[in-house]
């Protein structure tokens, strides 16, 4: 916050401009508050208050909404990047990402590296849900894909695993896209990596070969072009330490089922 | 605001015919402790969750009705730029707003294209994180507030002995009566000022019972962690983008309720009704003489 509008004489700002005058650094003194430290910290206790409210009202497995193919979107809006930069990402979409792997590592008893059809092969869950952007808008869609819960237990998780990072492959100004969750949500039914939308191959506007779905959240939270799933005992280290690309850069909610 | 005395205030003896006029009007305590707070915390709370509503909505500045929309889909209502045209469009109807809507210029000169202005968003600039983050915080303030005040109201006498509409009060008659005081600007005097008229009653129920709750129960089936621990919520308004739509028209019901409030205020003696709504203590307007 500047001091420009209190040095200003008493005169000026009852003068005729006086309210745009006086609107200018009464505009600018609420912009720092809003940037202030201390500010971020209380108003980071609303989403705080949401979660903990949300997960006393809600069953663990509680389900979202599932809809029919008569619900479906006519368009699917896709949103963040349509089409991860690079030479890597082209050619495995030339092969039709064929030799895609998706790690899975951190605290696991055994670490995987799984192919395309190594998910495939794995019993599947198909779910008609709706997307809602933290924007604002929504889309409903049909997604096709294997539970994170049994590709977790594959693993086989260890005690000390509280939250499960999701990496990607699309690279937004500095850094990778990344998210993450914990394993109220990780072990939740609905939440799939999905390899199809309205049972065609995901297209990859929408995070081919394999995205998450995180039924319970916002968009963001829903991972697209998944390189790797990590366990891990706690978020800090993590990029910079608030659990999502856009929790680090913006400060988006980390629990976004607000 | 309100005109709402206490049966046991204190209203000043009447006077003997003879005397002289009182030095000082008669006075009532026409406010409660719990109104007053409520009345000024709500102010801040909807005045920040309105500004940050309208930076929520810059995000996606288009409502649909039903469970799924977006740029593809049809939207009943959208605030939009076209070249250098800022318009609103509420179904085929366009009305041009460069300037204010869709395209304006913000305080450094820059040329924008958002819905709603700076002046009018928290914070002043594009930043829609920010914006959730008042806007979810408030949002508590609001629904707490909202709640105690209501359980107040119920069990503290206060619905019933001042907002409670009278049997006589429902009468055509009667309301046709206020509507034309209110229009002519005649606002009662004497003791009559010290009860809320039918009007007054009517717009405070339909805010406290209706349109708050509304936005709230709104703004809940937005949220898909309610929408999984509730399933019901969002039926009821039919889906998630009508939720969003009500929400919008619910806070414009909102705005509107707020510039008719104040219009009547600075109508009916602007430091008088402050006062009230500070101290709790109402002057009454002296009796016109006949």
């Amino acid at each position: 916050m500047t001091g420009g509008g209190v040095i200003l004489p008493r005169r000026r700002l009852l003068a005729g401009a006086g309210g745009l005058v006086a609107a200018v650094p009464l505009l600018s003194a609420c912009d720092a508050i809003n940037e202030a430290p201390l500010t971020r910290k209380i108003l980071s206790m609303g989403e705080e208050m949401h979660q903990a409210s949300q997960r006393a009202l809600m069953d663990r497995d509680a389900l979202a909404r599932e809809f029919t193919r008569a619900d479906l979107s006519p368009v699917f809006r896709s949103n963040g990047t349509n089409l991860p930069a690079g030479d890597a990402y082209a050619a495995h979409a030339a092969r039709g990402f064929a030799d895609w792997r998706v790690a899975v590592t951190g605290l696991v008893n055994t670490p995987l590296s799984l192919s395309m059809a190594d998910i495939r092969s794995m019993p599947q869950r198909s779910q008609i849900t709706r997307h809602d952007c933290v924007e604002g808008w929504s889309a409903i869609g049909e997604w096709t894909g294997v539970q994170l819960s049994r590709v977790l237990a594959a693993a086989g998780l260890r005690d000390r695993a509280r939250y499960i990072v999701f990496r990607c492959a699309d690279r937004i100004g500095d850094a990778l896209y990344y998210e993450s969750c914990d394993l109220v949500d990780a072990l939740h039914p609905q939440t799939i990596l999905a390899w199809a939308l309205n049972r065609e191959l995901l297209p990859i506007a929408n995070g081919a070969p394999l995205r998450l779905r995180i039924e319970r959240q916002l968009g963001y939270k829903h991972a697209k072009y998944l390189t790797g799933i990590e366990a891990v005992a706690s978020l800090d280290g993590i990029g910079a330490g608030k659990g999502g690309f856009w929790e680090d850069r913006v400060d988006y909610e980390w629990y976004a089922g607000i | 605001m309100g005109n709402m005395a206490e049966a046991e205030a204190p209203i000043a003896p009447p006077v003997a015919a003879d005397a002289p006029p009182p030095p000082t009007p008669a006075r009532v305590y026409r406010h409660r402790l719990p109104v007053r707070i409520w009345h000024w915390v709500n102010a801040v709370t909807l005045l920040i969750l309105l500004m940050s509503g309208l930076m929520i909505f810059n995000a996606h500045p288009r409502l649909y009705w039903g469970d799924y929309g977006a740029n593809a889909d049809h939207a009943w209502l959208a605030i939009a730029a076209q070249g250098d045209t800022g318009y609103l469009r509420i179904g085929e109807t366009r009305i041009e707003t460069t300037g204010v809507l869709g395209r304006w210029t913000d305080g450094e000169g820059v040329v924008r294209k958002l819905a709603f202005p700076g002046w009018a968003t928290i914070p002043t600039s594009y930043d829609l994180a920010s914006g959730r983050r008042w806007h979810l915080l408030f949002a508590w303030v609001l629904a707490i507030g909202l709640t105690l005040y209501m359980l107040w109201t119920a069990l503290g006498g206060h619905l019933k002995k001042d907002l409670h509409v009278r049997r006589g009060e429902w009468a055509p008659r009667h309301i046709w009566h206020d509507i034309k005081d209110h229009a002519r600007l005649r606002f009662p005097r004497g003791e009559a000022a010290a009860r809320y008229g039918i009007l007054q009653k009517l717009s405070y129920i339909a805010v406290i019972f209706l349109l708050l709750p509304l936005m709230i129960f709104t703004g809940l089936a937005m949220s898909p962690g309610i929408n999984a621990a509730w399933p019901w919520l969002v039926e009821v308004f039919g889906g998630r983008q009508s939720a969003r739509s009500i929400h919008f028209i619910a806070a414009s019901a909102l705005v509107a309720f707020f510039l008719v409030h104040i219009a009547m205020v600075l109508l009916a003696g602007p430091v008088n009704e402050l006062r009230s709504m500070v101290t709790g203590w109402f002057r009454l307007p002296p009796e016109k003489d006949a």
